[in-house]
């Protein structure tokens, strides 16, 4: 047929652009995605214990969830994040990102605390360090502090389910037993 | 009077601009000045329109208001006094954010179909080009001329 070359080529562009128009720009894809935890060292919130370091988040996988008091996006994703601690499925520990400490507390009264530590980075130092470019971010760790995923916007249950729960399994079956995934 | 309603404006004007003095003032106390050398503030100033930034994607670091900008601009004039290069100050960034902090991406297996993207679209429009000015000049040819023999033959033919 005498269009048929035309009509490829306008059809590979149709595809092209429906695929890559839908794409949000604003999704960087992290390139500390399967390397280990950058170090910090940030003073806690409650200081018990003091201060934290990356080795305090190895031995069981954990959501590193970067927010602010001022922060909309974590207002929305806050909700779940209450829900995810009440079930026990994950450890949850905050990075309170570039905050003043007066406020994060009240946030955190106002709205529940569903993180089992709260880290101040009030310089936003250690955001940097993690490639932080909006809050919020999550970052999921593996047992032996490897980051696994990386979540950019709210966490949703959506994303929880199918994206993060396969790769950290279910606590109970976390000896070895990966393959035991449906 | 006519100077003294431009005073008056003169000094609604000055007025606006107070709370920006008084925010300007509070960032730029929040964190020591970090002083640089004629060379390194020449490398400095060269190298961050080449950065993105990444919370408005469509600036450089040199343009962002972002507070994100701001410390990261923070971070690179820290890097230079320490006598940085360029390329650790590249590397610092994308080891954080990937190579899509780079306006101009270095040149990688991964990068390769951005680079050679534009040529190889403008080798196959050229391509494409020959092949119709091919075409048509062939259609357009006249029908190739008889010789004296083939004509000879086509009146003997008529006879």
């Amino acid at each position: 047929m005498r269009y048929a070359i035309p009509i490829a080529v306008l059809a590979g562009l149709l595809v092209l652009f429906m695929v890559g128009l839908q794409r949000d720009p604003r999704l960087v894809p992290s390139p500390l995605v399967s390397k280990p935890a950058p170090a910090f060292d940030l003073p806690t919130l409650d200081g018990t214990p003091p201060r934290m370091r990356t080795a305090d988040l190895r031995g069981a996988p954990v959501l590193v969830n970067f927010f602010a008091s001022w922060c909309a996006g974590c207002q929305d994703e806050h909700p779940y994040l209450m829900e995810l601690a009440r079930s026990g499925r994950v450890r949850l520990v905050g990075v309170d990102y570039k905050d003043a400490a007066d406020d994060v507390h009240a946030w955190l009264g106002r709205h529940g605390n569903p993180y089992a530590s709260v880290l101040a980075d009030a310089d936003g130092r250690t955001g940097i360090d993690w490639g932080v470019y909006g809050v919020p971010e999550t970052f999921v760790l593996d047992a032996a502090g490897t980051i696994v995923y990386k979540q950019i916007g709210p966490m949703t249950q959506q994303a929880f389910e199918h994206n993060i729960m396969p790769l950290i399994g279910n606590r109970e079956s976390g000896n070895g037993n990966r393959g035991g995934q449906p | 009077m006519p100077s003294a309603r431009f005073a008056v404006r003169f000094l609604l004007c000055a007025a606006l601009l107070v709370p920006t003095f008084h925010i300007a003032a509070q960032v730029e106390s929040a964190k020591p000045p970090i002083v640089l050398d004629a060379q390194q503030e020449a490398r400095y100033r060269a190298l961050l329109p080449e950065l993105r930034c990444l919370v408005c994607q469509n600036e450089s670091l040199a343009d962002s208001q972002a507070s994100l900008a701001a410390d990261l601009r923070y971070e690179i004039r820290g890097l230079y006094a320490k006598g940085a290069s360029d390329e650790d100050v590249k590397k610092f960034l994308t080891d954080r954010y990937g190579e899509f902090v780079l306006y101009r991406p270095s040149l990688s297996a991964r990068t390769a179909l951005l680079w050679a993207g534009p040529f190889l679209l403008a080798l196959a429009g050229l391509a494409m080009v020959l092949a119709l000015v091919r075409r048509a000049r062939r259609s357009a040819a006249p029908p190739p001329v008889p010789d004296a023999e083939a004509l000879r033959k086509i009146l003997d033919e008529a006879k």
